[in-house]
């Protein structure tokens, strides 16, 4: 092509973007995306884009090799002074502005390779104004200034120029002024606008950060586009895609305006890991500098998703080690990294944290220094995912991402003035928060929880079915001939009773578990056969259901009874005696008896399938579940198999709600805290059947003397 | 307020040792070091019983005329041990207690840094803050 002249600032800016788009290192660009990017930033008509692909030769070769680049480069810059796109006036336009590249949304002033002011001066990416310097260029401003009153030039980086507002320029080729708007205050320096009769073409601002970053160009504004086709945009906030004179070539990295990247084409690729220099110098300025955009997210998904494919699992603490070794960091850096960012302390990565921690990892290799404390925008939204991860695995994924929404609305708040200083206090309070945000909602749920309970004490509501019934069919087959043949079984002391239903385990009366004690106790020559089995199923699970005679009071309304119900409806708590547990964790007292609860029986509880609880009923109770007895037994045996059937079909599809795994959390501390109290009632039982026992025995002792005399 | 807090290996030698600058460090390294010996004395007595039995916590190791010594040691027999003034008098057990729940606490996450490797110094920013928060300020 024909040769090109390129003015110093065209030269540097050109060659970074080379460096940028040339991942490979080769030196040569090909129609890769980020030369696409880069081209479609420059918000010029595809047809012009095509064109200048054409004339700058890469057409005919194929890829952009650097000569290519530049020319392209500088058509682009044609195309958006409005000029048309001839080879000729590649070297003869003077003052031609360099290409604008629009990245981002407003926030713009950042994004001026100012962004990256010191980044230790703020620990975020300040937005402040990068005030480029125009080295050598400063005459020129100078002489622009004048012209354009609104433009400032700073000679000086530091003080953030604010472009107070966008006056348009008046020529197509005047003038870029960038307006900073800084959402926060920082703002770009202005250029100067490019006046046509400047001498020189427009000039970059440089940042003179130590750490070349080169940011891509702000977004324009909607109204900003420059196009071959329109005059320029008035008040434009334009962003120059600026480069520090320094830059290293690693680092020609565009960096993402962090807030504002997000929905704007953006030059900037969130990058393979390989690209350490991704700068997130998105200093959205003035929001957070920490934010981590969507690609970066994404990027950040795909990494974690190679370490353990299920987004809602956790990276063990060994794994996310040997990820993070490979950045090549200093271990205590790392060792800091882990602290900030592994919020609940388990010594394992979320999703969320591990996030954060590549977040920081990538901050820190391009020159960031690490915060004290993790930022809020980088704190994993999690709350109280620990509890329900220890409830429930199925739970846990769902938990994990239901959470979030949870949590954050809470968290917002209370994270206030976080920018910078992120007192110990907030991730104490984050913490606390969270914490009280679970005792609060656990309490709510209890709560809802017993007042759904109806008290109707007419619920028939059979016993809760045992879920998990381990006694076997004979067993169960056994269980339920006792308990039609006998009457009652009182645990305590009625002696007589006791013998007569020595044969028959009371079922009114009984727990499954005590009848089959009873029997083992009680007839063991006759049922000889069956207690090993009883025993073996006794010994086999915990204590399996009963067949519930009947709801009569059950005092331990077992889980099964919770469990129907908060699987079905959250009703019906209190309703029968026998469900006697409401979901609410102390135990309700007992309630009265209560007719058949089949029905809800089947309703089949919860995710989990706590092991079945016998019920308990009291000698009261006992003659008044007797005659009720018959025709619940089978009932309750096929209750009970019923629930065991269904048992391992409950759908542990908790689904992703969030509800229902708070529900299900519900439902299982329910059912710990009912199976809890049935064991102890249970070891109360059987003391008391030891005490019967015994006191048979020396009956019989003393008895027989007399049967020989 | 501590005047020098230490955390000691299991093999007895310092993972951890900060004390306010401005007095002699090398004393209290030195009664650091003595005091392990009574805090072995403790352990072995008490671990004549079960394991479990034996409190965390063991108190008193001994005092000086200038200043106390505590101490507690973790199921790993890893030890801290919190040098006091003997003038403040004010500092009540439960107020040691706390200390050391809080060392153990802020020891069990560093403990839990995949990076951190058992045996190294503790270089934690978290933890020195938190030995910071309960030293003697230094003005």
């Amino acid at each position: 092509m024909e040769s090109l002249t390129l003015s110093d600032g065209e030269q540097r800016y050109y060659s970074d973007l080379f460096v940028y788009c040339d991942t490979d290192n080769t030196k040569k660009v090909a129609s890769n995306g980020r030369v696409l990017d880069l081209f479609r930033a420059a918000q010029l008509p595809s047809e012009v884009v095509l064109q200048i692909t054409e004339l700058c030769g890469a057409t005919r070769l194929g890829h952009f090799g650097r000569s290519q680049f530049y020319i392209a480069l500088k058509l682009i810059a044609i195309a958006q002074s409005g000029l048309p796109l001839r080879v000729e006036s590649l070297n003869s336009v003077k003052d031609l502005p360099l290409p604008r590249f629009v990245v981002g949304k407003n926030e713009a002033e950042a994004r001026h390779a100012a962004l990256y002011q010191e980044a230790d001066s703020q620990g975020i990416y300040p937005g402040a104004g990068v005030i480029p310097r125009p080295p050598g260029r400063g005459l020129q401003n100078k002489k622009v200034t004048p012209v354009v009153p609104p433009c400032m030039v700073q000679p000086d980086s530091t003080s953030p120029v604010v472009s107070p507002h966008q006056s348009p320029p008046t020529s197509p080729h005047s003038w870029r002024k960038h307006k900073r708007q800084a959402s926060g205050g920082s703002s770009a320096a202005d250029r100067p606008p490019a006046v046509a009769t400047a001498p020189a073409g427009v000039w970059t601002q440089f940042r003179e950060a130590p750490t070349g970053i080169c940011t891509p160009a702000l977004p324009v504004p909607g109204d900003g586009m420059w196009s071959a086709h329109s005059p320029p945009p008035p008040p434009v906030q334009e962003t120059w895609v600026s480069f520090t004179a320094d830059t290293p070539p690693s680092s020609a990295i565009p960096a993402m305006h962090p807030s504002s990247v997000q929905e704007s084409t953006t030059v900037r690729t969130v990058a393979s890991a390989a690209t350490t220099n991704e700068i997130q110098r998105q200093s959205s300025a003035y929001d957070d500098p920490w934010r981590i955009t969507d690609e970066q997210r994404q990027y950040y998904i795909n990494q974690f998703k190679t370490i353990q494919p299920d987004l809602n699992g956790f990276i063990p603490g060994s794994a996310a080690k040997e990820f993070f070794t490979k950045s090549k960091l200093p271990i205590l850096e790392l060792s800091h990294i882990w602290e900030l960012s592994d919020f609940d302390k388990d010594g394992a990565l979320t999703l969320d944290e591990f996030c954060a921690a590549f977040h920081l990892v990538v901050a820190r290799k391009n020159g960031y220094d690490l915060p004290e404390k993790l930022p809020e925008s980088l704190m994993p939204k999690l709350i109280d995912l620990d509890d329900s991860a220890e409830v429930s695995e199925a739970a846990v994924d769902v938990g994990y991402s239901g959470s979030p929404v949870e949590v954050t609305p809470n968290k917002s708040p209370s994270m206030p003035s976080l920018n910078q200083t992120w007192p110990e206090m907030n991730q104490a309070n984050e913490q606390w928060e969270t914490f009280s945000e679970r005792s609060s909602s656990s309490q709510t749920l209890t709560q809802f929880d017993s007042n759904i309970a109806p008290a109707d004490p007419d619920t028939a509501i059979v016993h809760p079915v045992p879920i998990r019934m381990t006694p076997s069919k004979i067993h169960m087959q056994e269980m339920e001939l006792k308990r039609t043949g006998s009457g009652k079984t009182p645990a305590l002391s009625e002696s007589q009773t006791f013998t007569i239903g020595m044969m028959f385990v009371p079922h009114d009366y009984s727990l499954p578990v005590h009848s089959n004690l009873l029997h083992l106790l009680t007839v063991p020559r006759s049922h000889s056969g069956t207690s090993p089995e009883a025993l073996k199923v006794v010994g086999a699970a915990p204590p399996p259901p009963p067949p519930r005679p009947h709801p009569s009071h059950s005092r331990s309304s077992s889980l099964d009874m919770n469990r129907s119900f908060a699987a079905g409806a959250v009703a019906g708590q209190p309703q029968p005696g026998a469900i006697a547990y409401p979901p609410a964790v102390p135990p309700r007292p007992l309630f009265p008896p209560h007719g058949p609860w089949a029905p809800q029986a089947k309703g089949a509880s919860g995710p989990l399938a706590p092991p079945p609880k016998p019920v308990r009923r009291r000698l009261k109770s006992e003659d008044e579940l007797r005659p009720e007895d018959e025709p619940h037994g089978p009932q309750r045996s096929n209750l009970i198999a019923a629930v065991l059937a269904t048992q391992p079909s409950i759908p542990r599809s908790i689904g992703k709600d969030k509800k229902a795994i708070q529900a299900s959390i519900r439902r299982n501390k329910e059912t710990n805290t009912v199976l809890a109290r049935l064991n102890s009632e249970l070891q109360q039982q059987l003391k008391d059947l030891l005490e019967e026992r015994i006191s048979l025995e020396v009956q019989l002792e003393q008895l027989r003397p007399f049967s020989h005399l | 307020m501590a005047v020098c807090i230490a955390v000691i290996a299991k093999e007895n030698y310092p993972l951890y040792i900060r004390s306010v600058p401005t007095q002699n460090e090398l004393k209290f390294h030195y009664t650091v070091h003595t005091s392990l010996d009574v805090v072995e004395e403790k352990i072995s007595a008490a671990g004549k019983a079960m394991a479990d039995q034996r409190e965390l916590y063991l108190g008193l190791l001994y005092p000086t005329e200038d200043y106390k010594v505590y101490g507690y040691v973790t199921n790993s027999k890893v030890k801290f041990v919190i040098v006091v003034d003997s003038s403040n008098t004010s500092l009540r057990d439960n107020e040691i207690r706390s200390m050391f729940r809080k060392l153990h606490n802020s020891f069990t996450d560093v403990m839990c840094n995949p990076f951190y490797n058992p045996g190294d110094p503790v270089q934690s920013k978290v933890f020195e803050g938190m030995v910071s928060g309960m030293m003697v300020q230094v003005s």
